[in-house]
Parts: structure tokens; C-alpha cells; sequence
């Protein structure tokens, strides 16, 4: 594809002013990692100049783990301690995994999310996604760093956009858990938007169709002078070009009359289902050869028209959340000016073919389908990073995938935030108590579209405590439900007769504690050199010489705002930050920063004021 | 802008009905642009909060402002009288039954599988929709509130017909 230019050449800042930040797609089948150099996105090779890395992961006996290429070699071999695909199993319980019988893992059932039994000990997929990023990681700090273990400023992580809350909870833990300070989660069909609508200067209504490996997505935006505004999203998390691959495996079981299959003979004929898969692409018929573990050979043709025949009903799975996307917009197909195509399964001529009939018009497939994920990404990590060029001011309005709602009577579900809002958003429900001097209670969160708490996904219990005691019914809780940039869900609660509010604690039932990724990342650290106390400090070190930057450059650029007295205060926390920052205890940077961000939050109010006065004030110029 | 402007102070338009639906959608980027937490990924956790705070307000008004309905449920708050409508059923016979015929359209297209039947529906709907915006315009403009609230109850009425529709479409297509 076209490299992206992002700026004028000698206007972006000078390389060495620039903060390192990284675009990730973490794939079902393949990870990619890109980065912003000298204004233009490019994704960052291995050694042997391979972009794609196989999202697998083997683990070894003594704790040692291969990624990549070198898991993906022995995956027929040792199928039960290699991973694939385990983006499918993030945020997921053991019955919401599609295909267990046929996957070679021995899946542990645990609460909120799956776990994997392998030889290094149980997994959890949080942990197998974080070595695939720490690896990602490891790359481009030597690439950009010329040597590992460097200052990375931060990454973009992306995420299917149809991912619910736990999903992208999951994803987030596992970036932390690789030592990445996460900047933002980003929705991969609009990484896809950023990446060809700045490259093409496109205006008007865009759909994006994006198939990948395991999840499908539709995305409707509208891009207009910069700004990218997605209208609506619907998909399914659980479609992909993997399940392409699962009808021809069982074709090729039925059409060999094949007795039950070992694990290591399950993975061979899945990995060689998917190789013909790929080779239908281009050529009339493939063949699968193969020889099982009990001395059996496998041979069968087959044909792109049965291949196609026999997958038509995942393609028109596709579909239906495709019209419901353009229904929830208010659009037709006659208004969408372009349908990008994203994702390796998108090379599928009858996906393409399917793609044009409904929307009556060639889809667009001149970017790379498997790179233009990351590239978008990097160019969001760039500004996010704060290394815009002036006159690049692009932004980026996304949308919350599927409603969010909470238990009530009998089951039912109350929707609190409705599908396709855009982010950020919030809405406040009062709840009162049902005993005498109740002081805690739980609110059942669920997300979904269907009327029945069972029919939607379970987003767990969040637990209310501190409830001034009153008699029944007295007690009025306020519970705010605030969704954030990256689409996640934080719960606030106050009780409104007396006003309590720090008191009232909430806390999710799911997700991982501060204390649990600290207590894995300790674990995972125990085989390797690095040690985590210093990991952590070197963390809260960065985390605070990017707080006095960021403070020192708001009290030059709105001087006037501030007293001389809230100065005098906040110029004494600065001081004590600074001179923490030498010390070997990260908890003491950590308080520092704390105290550094009290005595800031009425300052940052009122730059918030000026910053929409300004954006007013320059409206009513233009309209003279 | 502070949290305590309405939704009209905060994009700076009068507080009435008729609004410039493109200039709001101008006014909107604009501010998003200052006030979105992409703005703000590397400032102090502070002023994160407060971008958060501010762009969610903004979005919130943006959407009151931008659908007809709710800007008029809006304006009938702002002037301290309750739509009702979860209380007040009262509609006059004529929209009553108007609505029972619509209903049964509706259950003969689903029953039919007849796509052509659903879109004309839609048309059917969005005729008569624009016809009571126009009615409410008019009794908003001249501080009729009570008149208004009866409209407003219709129109939340026509809302769910057409939620009703998008989900028989739904349950065609799979």
C-alpha cells in the first residue's frame, strides 16, 4: 500500500523531541507491531523481516516460552502446551468458548475467564496474550531503540470493535502485564478508517469490513475535515477465517471417514485446512496431504466451488450484522461512498464477491488487509504520544458496541447506556435500600441487546459498601455508569441524602486488581534477569517526570489562571515530586503524584473552561 | 462551560426548537476537538478526569440538541413541565386508532416475510413523524407546554412503532 504521510516534511517535531510510541494489533492469527519515523507509519520487521508475528505461544517445562515462528513450527507436535487463537478466550468463560471439542487444550473453568493447563503451569489467557505483546514489545524497542529494555513511551492496543467489557478489560491487563503503558485500546475497524482516510484524504460515509482471524466487525464512519465519527458498529466475536477453516477440517474428516482424531493429528489437519484455505484464493482446487500419527494418510481435493458452498453460511453471518449497522446509522447503501476491507479472511473472492452485491459496489481492497490495522494505530499512538505536527488535528469520535444495562426484577434487563453512544458517556441511576440499615448492596451489570439478564453476557457484580445505615427505602444511591475512551466501564455510587461519597467503594467483580497484575508480573519476572521492584520504580519514574512536565508546561501556558497562593501550593508539590524521583521506593513517587494531582484538579477544571471558550470564541469569528 | 449550563448554553444556540442541525454538528467538532480525552492521553491524571467529564457532558448534549425529540422533551424540562409519559395515557381516539391499523400492518408484513411492506411502513412513519415536529415546533414557539406535552406523548409513541419495525427487520434477517 501507500506509505501514510502524516505531515509536512520539517514540520513535525525534531526526531529526538519525540516520545516512542507503538501501534499493536493483536491478532487471532497474526500480531503486528508499527510505529510513526519521520512522519510516516511503517510496521517494525524481525530480524528476518517478517512483519506478522504468529500470535502463538508455546510454554516449556522449565517456564521458558517460545513465540512466533519457532511455537508455530512444533504446534503439531506438542498441540497442548502451544497456544493459537487465544484472543478467543479472552474475557471468556469455559461455555462461551465455541469448538472446545475440537481444540487440544485442557481448559480449566474459572470464574470470569478460561484458563489453560500447560506444561509451565496454568495460564490464563491475560498471560498468554501478554508474552505475545512483551515479544512485539521486545521489537520495537531494539528497532527503535537499537537495544531492548529501552523507554517506550507507550502503545495503542487494538481490539475488535464488537469486544464487549471483560474483553477489553482482558486486553488491557495483558498489556500492562507486558510492561506496556497502554495509551489507549482502539477499535481495529477504525485503526483501519485512520490508516485510509488520512492516506486518501477520504470524506463522506465509509463502511468497514473487517474479517479477521476469529472476530468479525462492521464499522459505519463518516469522515468529515479530520474528524472520524463512527455512526454505528455490530459484528460477531466469535466469527472468523478460523472458522473457515473448522468446516473444512471436518469436510476432510467426513470426506476421509476419519475415526476421532488425537490432538496432535487435529492441529496437522487444521493447519493444513487452513494452507488450502489460503491457496483457494488464487488457484481452482487444493490438495490436503497429510499423515496421521497412526500411519493413516489423508489425501483430498478440494474444489473453490465446494469450499465456497460448504462456507456460505459463515459469509452470510456477516451479513446480517452488516445491514443492522447501516439500520442503527439511518443509511442505506447508497449513501456509503467506500467499503475498506480488512483482515486476511477479506482475501476470500466470495467474501468479496458477498461484500459487492450488498452494497453494490467494488469493495476496496488496495490497502494490505493484514497491516493496515497496526499502521492506524501507530499514527494514534503518535498523537496520543503528543508528537502531532501543528495543523494535524485530526480527531476520532468512537461508540460503545453493545448496550449496557443492570438486573432488575425478575431478571429483566434496564438499559442504562444504549449501543452506538459516543464515547465518552455516562448516566446516573438512583437506587435505594431494601432493610433497615443495609450498608451495601450489588448492582449486576450485563451487556447485551436481548430483555432477559440471561440472554445478555454477564459483566459481574459490582459491589457497593459504606451505605450510611438508614431505614429501608431512606437511602438514596446515586450509581453513576461512566464508559471511557478505551470503552471500558467505571462505576461510581454517592449516596444523596447525606452526601457520602468517598466512603461509598465500588469495586468490579472481575478484571484484575493493581495487586494481581503486580503478583503476576512477579511471577512471570521470576525466569527472567529483570527485577520487578526496579521494573516498577523505573515505571513510577517515567510516569512522574511526564506529571512535572506536563504541570510546568499548564502553569506557563495559563499563568493567569492560577492565584499566587495555588501556585505557591502547587509549586511545593512539584518540588516534592522532583525530589522524590531519586528514591528507591516506587510507592513514594506514586504518593507524591497523588498529592501532585489533588492540588492540580481545580487548575485543570478551569484550563478545561478556557480550552471550550476558546473553541466558542473561534466559532464566532468564522460566523462574522 | 461549566457543568451547571444547559445543554444550549454549553454550544451556545438560543434555547428553542429550531436549531441548525449542520452548524450544531460544526459546533460539536469543535468542541470535542479541545475538550476530547485523545486531547489529553499525556497530561496529568487530573486534567484526564476533567477532559472526560467535559467530553461527556458535550456528547450528552450534542445528542439532546441533535434529536428532535429529545430536544423538545428538553425544552419542555428546562421549562419545569413533566411529559408524563409513563403516567399520562390519555391520546385522542383518532391517533389511537391510527396506530392499532400501523400495528397490524406491521404484524401482516412480519407474517409475509414482505420487505416492501416494512420500507413503506418506515415512509408511512417518518411522514407523520415530521408532521407533529412541525405541530410541536409551533406549540413551543408560543409557550403552549401543556399542548406541547401531548405532541411529545405521541411522538415518544411514533419512537417505539419505529423501534418496533428495526426489530422486526432484525428477526427477517437472521
Amino acid at each position: 500500500m501507500a506509505l501514510l504521510q502524516i505531515s509536512e516534511p520539517g514540520q513535525s517535531p525534531a526526531p529526538h523531541e519525540q516520545r516512542l510510541a507503538v501501534g499493536i494489533d493483536l491478532g487471532t492469527t497474526n500480531s503486528l507491531v508499527a510505529s510513526v519515523r519521520n512522519g510516516i507509519a511503517v510496521v517494525l520487521n524481525d530480524h528476518e523481516g517478517n512483519g506478522l508475528l504468529p500470535s502463538i505461544v508455546r510454554y516449556f517445562r522449565d517456564g521458558r516460552t517460545a513465540v512466533g515462528r519457532e511455537a508455530e513450527r512444533e504446534q503439531a507436535r506438542d498441540p497442548k502446551n502451544t497456544i493459537v487463537s487465544v484472543k478467543r478466550f479472552m474475557g471468556r468463560g469455559l461455555k462461551d468458548v465455541a469448538h472446545v471439542e475440537n481444540s487440544p487444550y485442557d481448559f480449566v473453568d474459572s470464574p470470569g475467564m478460561v484458563q489453560l493447563r500447560t506444561a509451565a503451569g496454568v495460564k490464563s489467557p491475560v498471560e498468554v496474550s501478554a508474552e505475545i505483546l512483551k515479544a512485539l514489545r521486545a521489537r520495537a524497542e531494539e528497532s527503535l531503540l537499537g537495544r531492548a529494555g529501552g523507554d517506550l513511551y507507550g502503545a495503542v492496543i487494538t481490539v475488535p470493535a464488537y469486544f464487549d467489557d471483560a474483553q477489553r478489560q482482558a486486553t488491557k491487563d495483558a498489556g500492562k502485564l507486558a510492561g506496556l503503558n497502554v495509551l489507549r485500546l482502539l477499535n481495529e475497524p477504525t485503526a483501519a478508517a485512520i490508516a485510509y482516510g488520512l492516506d486518501n484524504a477520504a470524506e463522506g460515509i465509509y463502511a468497514v469490513y473487517d474479517l479477521g482471524g476469529g472476530t468479525f466487525d462492521i464499522s459505519i464512519l463518516k469522515l468529515s475535515k479530520g474528524v472520524f465519527e463512527v455512526m454505528a458498529t455490530s459484528g460477531d466475536a466469535a466469527l472468523g477465517g478460523d472458522d473457515f477453516d473448522q468446516r473444512l477440517f471436518c469436510w476432510v474428516i467426513e470426506r476421509a471417514k476419519l475415526a476421532p482424531l488425537s490432538a496432535e493429528d487435529t492441529r496437522l489437519l487444521l493447519v493444513k485446512s487452513r494452507a488450502a484455505k489460503e491457496f483457494l484464493t488464487a488457484h481452482d482446487e487444493a490438495r490436503i496431504l497429510a499423515t496421521l500419527g497412526s500411519g493413516e494418510s489423508v489425501d483430498a481435493t478440494v474444489t473453490r466451488k465446494e469450499f465456497q458452498e460448504m462456507t456460505r453460511q459463515l459469509v452470510a453471518k456477516t451479513l446480517a450484522p452488516t445491514r443492522k449497522a447501516l439500520r442503527d446509522a439511518r443509511l442505506g447503501v447508497a449513501d456509503v461512498k467506500g467499503v475498506v476491507m480488512v483482515g486476511g479472511a477479506t482475501r476470500m473472492p466470495h467474501v468479496q464477491e458477498a461484500v459487492a452485491e450488498l452494497f453494490g459496489q467494488t469493495p476496496l481492497t488496495n490497502l494490505d488487509p493484514d497491516k493496515v490495522v497496526a499502521l492506524g494505530a501507530a499514527i494514534q499512538a503518535n498523537a496520543l504520544a503528543g508528537n502531532r505536527a501543528p495543523g494535524d488535528d485530526w480527531l476520532l469520535l468512537d461508540v460503545i458496541p453493545l448496550s449496557l444495562g443492570i438486573e432488575t426484577m425478575g431478571g429483566l434487563v434496564e438499559k442504562v447506556i444504549p449501543r452506538n453512544s459516543t464515547l465518552p458517556v455516562s448516566r446516573a441511576q438512583e437506587f435505594t435500600t431494601f432493610r433497615d440499615g443495609q450498608t451495601a448492596m450489588s448492582v449486576h451489570v450485563v451487556q447485551g441487546e436481548r430483555e432477559l439478564v440471561a440472554d445478555c453476557r454477564s459483566l459481574g457484580k459490582f459491589e457497593l459498601h459504606g451505605i450510611p445505615p438508614m431505614a429501608a427505602g431512606a437511602a438514596r444511591i446515586r450509581v453513576t455508569f461512566q464508559v471511557d475512551a478505551d470503552g471500558l466501564l467505571g462505576v461510581s455510587a454517592r449516596e444523596s441524602t447525606t452526601g457520602v461519597q468517598a466512603a461509598i467503594a465500588v469495586k468490579p467483580s472481575y478484571g484484575l486488581s493493581d495487586a494481581q497484575i503486580t503478583q503476576m508480573l512477579k511471577e512471570s519476572l521470576d525466569h527472567a534477569r529483570d527485577d520487578v521492584q526496579l521494573r516498577l520504580l523505573k515505571e513510577q519514574q517515567v510516569e512522574g517526570e511526564r506529571m512535572l512536565e506536563a504541570v510546568e508546561n499548564a502553569l506557563r501556558d495559563d499563568a493567569d489562571l492560577v492565584s499566587a497562593e495555588e501556585q505557591r501550593s502547587v509549586r511545593a508539590e512539584l518540588d516534592a515530586l522532583r525530589h522524590t524521583l531519586s528514591c528507591t521506593d516506587h510507592r513514594t513517587i506514586k504518593s507524591a503524584i497523588e498529592r501532585v494531582n489533588r492540588a492540580t484538579e481545580p487548575f485543570a477544571g478551569r484550563r478545561m473552561d478556557r480550552a471550550v471558550k476558546r473553541a466558542l470564541a473561534g466559532r464566532k469569528v468564522e460566523s462574522l | 462551560m461549566n457543568l451547571n449550563e444547559n445543554h444550549f448554553q454549553i454550544f451556545g444556540v438560543p434555547a428553542q426548537f429550531e436549531v441548525d442541525v449542520p452548524a450544531l454538528e460544526t459546533r460539536y467538532h469543535e468542541l470535542q476537538r479541545e475538550v476530547h480525552p485523545d486531547r489529553f492521553a499525556s497530561a496529568s491524571e487530573a486534567e484526564q478526569r476533567a477532559s472526560m467529564q467535559l467530553a461527556t457532558r458535550v456528547n450528552e448534549a450534542y445528542q439532546t440538541l441533535k434529536s428532535p425529540l429529545r430536544r423538545a422533551g428538553y425544552l419542555l424540562q428546562l421549562h419545569g413541565v413533566d411529559p408524563e409519559f409513563e403516567t399520562n395515557t390519555a391520546m385522542p381516539a383518532e391517533f389511537l386508532t391510527d396506530q392499532m391499523e400501523r400495528r397490524e400492518r406491521l404484524e401482516d408484513a412480519v407474517a409475509a416475510g414482505d420487505w416492501q411492506r416494512l420500507i413503506a411502513l418506515s415512509g408511512d412513519l417518518r411522514v407523520d413523524q415530521d408532521s407533529l415536529f412541525a405541530r410541536i415546533g409551533r406549540q413551543l414557539g408560543a409557550l403552549q407546554w401543556n399542548e406541547a406535552a401531548a405532541t411529545l406523548r405521541q411522538l415518544k409513541f411514533l419512537e417505539k412503532f419505529g423501534e418496533d419495525i428495526g426489530a422486526a427487520e432484525e428477526r427477517m434477517d437472521c
